[in-house]
């Protein structure tokens, strides 16, 4: 496994109390593998991610436990410089919002040039012809020229792919992606997807796609890890979750957005709203959104559970808690249910029986 | 969308709203102490549209369509460049004092950023009252308060609520408070400008519902503005598509989803990513190259051919009108609706329902 986070919990200090943004998130990415994390604003999606690349603002934020496995090293107890060889070289981040993210005083091609004078000891000159090498890679046209401009002279869709060229220069193993097209419109959306999938096709590189879309995710993912109120709720291969989500979230989520190739009636609509992650409900932290809740949701927190699907037995007898912290509980976490399939609900069976029946329907 | 291509629809009743050849140019001056006029902003250049009692007009486009410039002019906070903005009949765009006032009544608009459309000073009550200051002989002094709660029971917000203010409310609350402001005056129509384009998933489907609701118990009309297509198939009767300021296709959600015969509809259509990872394989992308050209400066004829793979010498000197395509005018198909594309043809590409 190239990363592993394991029982992740980060919390941030705020006027109104700690905030617990992320509550023992454990997720892996395999080389070459593409996870989708999908969450809503306020799920500690973006969070997980800052802490694994190390940008996480500290103070206000702080991880009060857990591991980052990256190539079997735990980041998290890493000397501040060996952090940063890793950061850039091995793993490298794309953000949403690329004119926040780019420097507005430095020329594109002198930012993607210094990725290797600062990491490989380039000359000036080489590393310049590198970064209009890596300015054609994403298909940018007149990369030479182009090189020279400031990144306001770019349009949306072509920040966005400098972005990438910065993400990709160094050749890293691992990208984390977070919202990478939410801010571009639909055809440009493509395009940079679409780069996006080539240049993994081309280097194996495993990707982190932080999105809120579930569109997006249903055309990219290998994985997906669903997020609520900073858990990981619902852990599937993408077909399988889209076929019958096993948590009332996602299977809440899904129903809740319009389709384009239908025109559909009242949608389904999760009631109220997420918790604030300064007070989260006891129990399981839907279960106040939730159809299905009964008394046992508002006492016991839900572990992730294996999810044996078609006509399986759950492996494990249910007891996936502590996310796999040694042999036989990793091994556990592997097996899951069926390809991997874990649940964070009481009744995730029962969820999944719904989501048959309603398919069958 | 024009005279000569009334829709097909059955409800093609007395509209409220008639938009007639609508133009907005915002000037570009050069530097310098004489500002003398360079050029112009073409946001908005030539837009027609019917719009009937209780109906949905969903108007879909990307940055710089002019999509956001025509919810504007549409509720007089912007003076049209040329063309005619017809409320029940009588031109809007030339009215000015009190006239403008009493038509302004009946049509609202409700906002995309729920986060700066409230003024932060101000509670929910007097937000969602002010209204009536402006508009005093719809609700008497004293009858202001209750009718304030009963629009914020409307929306699903607590009336109890009527002393909080914005920041005490979530996202999908202020977008609720939003559009009670827009209800407040009982108008005919609202137009909407991406209202739930800032909202997560499982609260825009709540607003989603609150709108149609709305719709179905006051007989609201709605322009409804958008860049998520699946949410404004959701939601509309009838379709617009706009590019580079102009309407490149209209027609009923069926004719425009399933059978669009502009190739940018098509290429719109077909970016957009499916809940539905088994048409991962199924779907053909029309990938489209480059970004869209500066509305300063628009391509001569067809405005989408410097990213058309159809495009050839005609397309460059003749703009294509907004018509019924000569090759569908015969038929009963879906296709025959309007399409302005010199070579317009039909090609499906969202996946069929239910394939997967």
């Amino acid at each position: 496994m190239l990363l592993d986070v394991q029982d992740l919990r980060v919390e941030f200090r705020t006027r109104d109390g700690i905030a617990r943004a992320v509550n023992g998130v454990s997720y892996g990415v395999d080389a070459g593998e593409t996870l989708a994390v999908l969450g809503e604003s306020g799920s500690g999606k973006s969070v997980t991610a800052q802490a694994v690349m190390g940008i996480l603002d500290t103070p206000p934020g702080r991880i009060t436990g857990g591991r980052i496995l990256f190539r079997g090293r735990d980041l998290l107890t890493l000397p501040e410089d060996a952090r940063r060889a890793v950061r850039g070289a091995e793993m490298a981040m794309v953000f949403q919002d690329a004119l926040s993210a780019l420097n507005p005083v430095l020329t594109v091609g002198d930012q993607l040039a210094e990725m290797f004078t600062v990491h490989r000891g380039m000359s000036r000159r080489d590393a310049r012809a590198r970064a209009v090498e890596l300015m054609d890679r994403v298909r940018i046209p007149a990369a030479r020229q182009r090189a020279g401009q400031y990144p306001h002279q770019f349009s949306g869709g072509m920040r966005q792919r400098i972005m990438i060229a910065m993400a990709i220069a160094l050749e890293p193993a691992l990208i984390i992606a977070d919202e990478p097209t939410t801010a571009l419109d639909v055809t440009v959306q493509a395009q940079v997807m679409d780069l996006l999938a080539e240049l993994r096709r081309e280097t194996g590189t495993a990707l982190v796609l932080i999105t809120h879309d579930l569109g997006v995710v249903a055309d990219v993912a290998d994985r997906i890890a669903v997020m609520y109120a900073g858990r990981i709720v619902e852990t599937a291969p993408v077909h399988d979750l889209y076929r019958a989500p096993a948590h009332p979230y996602t299977r809440g989520l899904l129903d809740s957005i319009p389709r384009l190739d239908r025109k559909g009636r009242e949608l389904y609509a999760i009631k109220g709203l997420p918790p604030g992650l300064t007070a989260l409900p006891a129990g399981c932290a839907f279960h106040p959104r939730c159809p299905r809740a009964r008394d046992l949701c508002r006492t016991d927190e839900p572990p992730l559970f294996p999810v044996a699907g078609e006509g399986q037995v759950a492996g494990a007898g249910g007891d996936g808690r502590g996310a796999g912290d040694g042999g036989e509980a990793r091994r556990a976490w592997d097996a899951g249910g069926a390809g991997g399939r874990r649940s964070a609900c009481h009744f995730w069976r029962e969820t999944l029986d719904d989501a048959d029946i309603s398919a069958a329907v | 969308m024009t005279p000569t291509s009334a829709p097909l629809s059955e409800r093609a009743a007395e509209p409220v709203l008639e938009v007639r050849d609508l133009v907005k140019h915002y000037p570009l001056t050069g530097g310098g102490l004489i500002r003398r006029r360079t050029g112009a902003v073409r946001a908005v250049d030539g837009v027609s549209f019917r719009l009937g009692a209780g109906e949905t007009l969903g108007v879909v486009g990307e940055s710089g369509c002019g999509k956001s410039t025509l919810a504007r002019l549409l509720v007089s906070l912007e003076r049209p460049t040329a063309g005619q903005i017809r409320y029940r009949g009588e031109d809007i765009t030339r009215l000015s004092g009190r006239a403008l006032k009493a038509v302004r009544r009946n049509i609202q608009m409700v906002f995309q950023d729920p986060y700066t459309s409230l003024n932060p000073r101000m509670t929910v009550g007097d937000i969602v009252g002010e209204p009536y200051e402006i508009h005093p002989e719809v609700a008497p002094r004293g009858d202001r308060r209750r009718r304030v709660r009963e629009l914020l029971e409307v929306v699903g917000l607590d009336p109890g609520h009527l002393n909080r203010y914005p920041h005490q409310f979530s996202g999908g609350q202020r977008q609720r408070i939003g559009i009670a402001r827009g209800l407040a005056l009982r108008p005919e129509i609202i137009v909407a400008d991406e209202p739930v384009s800032a909202l997560d998933v499982s609260v825009q489907a709540q607003v989603v519902n609150l709108l149609a609701g709305l719709q179905r118990r006051f007989g609201l009309a709605y322009v409804f503005i958008a860049h998520d297509l699946s949410v404004v198939r959701h939601i509309s009767d009838r379709i617009g598509v706009m590019y580079l300021g102009r309407t490149v296709e209209t027609g009923t959600d069926t004719q425009i989803y399933d059978h669009p015969t502009h190739p940018y509809t098509q290429a719109l259509l077909s970016a957009v990513p499916v809940p539905d990872p088994a048409a991962r394989d199924r779907r053909a992308r029309i990938l489209l190259s480059g970004d869209v050209p500066s509305p300063a400066d628009p391509p001569s004829g067809c405005r989408f051919r410097t990213r058309c793979w159809k495009a050839r010498e005609r397309c460059a000197v003749e703009v294509p009108a907004l018509a019924v395509p000569e090759a569908f005018r015969d038929g009963r198909t879906p296709a025959r609706h309007p399409s302005a594309c010199h070579f317009a043809e039909e090609r499906r590409v969202v996946p069929a329902e239910g394939a997967a």
